[in-house]
C-alpha cells in the first residue's frame, strides 16, 4: 500500500510551531478523509505528554502522531521546513530540539506497517540525505525523492 | 526465556520500529528468538506490567521508583545513535 502521495509532501513550508505544523498537516490528512476530525486535537495533547522529536543528528526530525482509533486510513505525511520550529526530545522530556522535518504518521495497524517504519528511521539516520532533502524545493521533487526511500 | 516488555508513548507506533529494530540486533549478536519473548505496551501501563517481565525498554523518558526490573532507555533504537551501548546492556541485564 502506497503510505506516501504526492498531496501528502511538503517542501520548506514556513511555520513558527510545533502546533502550527501539526495544525497544517492534521488539515491535509482530514482533507483526503485519512484521519477523523478528533485527530488533530488528539496528535497535539499526546505531543505534550509524550513529544515525538528525535535527535537523529544535526537534522533533527519529529513524527507526531496519536492512538489508531483516530485514524480512517492509513497515511504519512511529510514535510520540510524552510526554518526550524522546536519539539521536545522524546527521550528526555525537558530537553528541546530544533526540528528541520517533521513527519507525522497516521497509522491503522504499525506491525503490518513495520517494514515502512523501519525505513523512515533509516532514512532518519541518512543525515547526508536529509541535508540533499532540505534543498529540494518543489513538492512534487520531495515527493519523488522521499517515496523512493521509503516505499 | 527472559521477557522484555518494549513502551512508548502511545504504545503503538514507536515502541513497534523499536521492537523490530532490538529483534534485529539481538539475530545479529547471534541471540535467536527462542531466547526471549517481547511484549509491547504504551508508558502508562509498565508498571502493571512490569512485574511480569525481567526488563522494560522505553523509548520515552520514564522514572519510576516502583518498577523493580531494569528500565533500559530504548531510544537507540530508533536513531541508532548509541545502540551497541543498549544492545550490550539488554544483553547484560538478561544474561543473554
Amino acid at each position: 500500500m502506497n503510505l506516501l502521495s504526492p498531496q501528502l509532501v511538503f517542501a520548506q513550508v514556513d511555520f513558527n510551531s510545533a502546533d502550527e505544523i501539526i495544525h497544517f498537516l492534521a488539515e491535509q490528512l482530514k482533507k483526503e478523509n485519512k484521519v477523523k476530525d478528533t485527530f488533530e486535537q488528539a496528535v497535539k495533547s499526546r505531543e505534550a505528554v509524550h513529544p515525538t522529536g528525535l535527535p537523529s543528528g544535526e537534522i533533527a526530525v519529529a513524527i507526531p502522531h496519536t492512538d489508531v482509533q483516530y485514524v480512517n486510513a492509513p497515511a504519512i505525511t511529510f514535510a520540510t521546513l524552510s526554518h526550524p520550529i522546536i519539539f521536545h526530545n522524546m527521550a528526555v522530556t525537558e530537553q528541546t530540539l530544533n526540528v528541520q522535518i517533521v513527519v507525522m504518521l497516521a497509522l491503522k495497524n504499525p506491525h503490518s506497517q513495520v517494514e515502512m517504519l523501519q525505513k523512515l528511521m533509516a532514512l532518519f539516520q541518512d543525515q547526508e540525505l536529509l541535508s540533499k532533502l532540505m534543498q529540494i524545493s518543489s513538492d512534487e521533487d520531495l515527493y519523488k525523492a522521499v517515496s523512493k526511500h521509503i516505499q | 526465556m527472559k521477557k522484555i516488555l518494549v513502551a512508548c508513548g502511545a504504545g503503538v507506533v514507536t515502541s513497534t520500529s523499536a521492537m523490530n529494530k532490538l529483534q534485529e540486533e539481538l539475530a545479529k549478536r547471534g541471540i535467536s528468538e527462542d531466547k526471549y519473548t517481547l511484549g509491547q505496551s504504551s508508558v502508562a501501563q509498565v508498571e502493571s506490567l512490569a512485574p511480569e517481565y525481567d526488563l522494560v525498554i522505553t523509548t520515552t523518558q520514564y522514572d519510576n521508583d516502583a518498577i523493580k526490573v531494569p528500565v533500559i532507555n530504548g531510544l537507540p533504537l530508533l536513531t541508532n545513535i548509541g545502540i551497541d551501548s543498549v544492545i550490550d546492556e539488554v544483553i547484560d541485564k538478561l544474561d543473554l
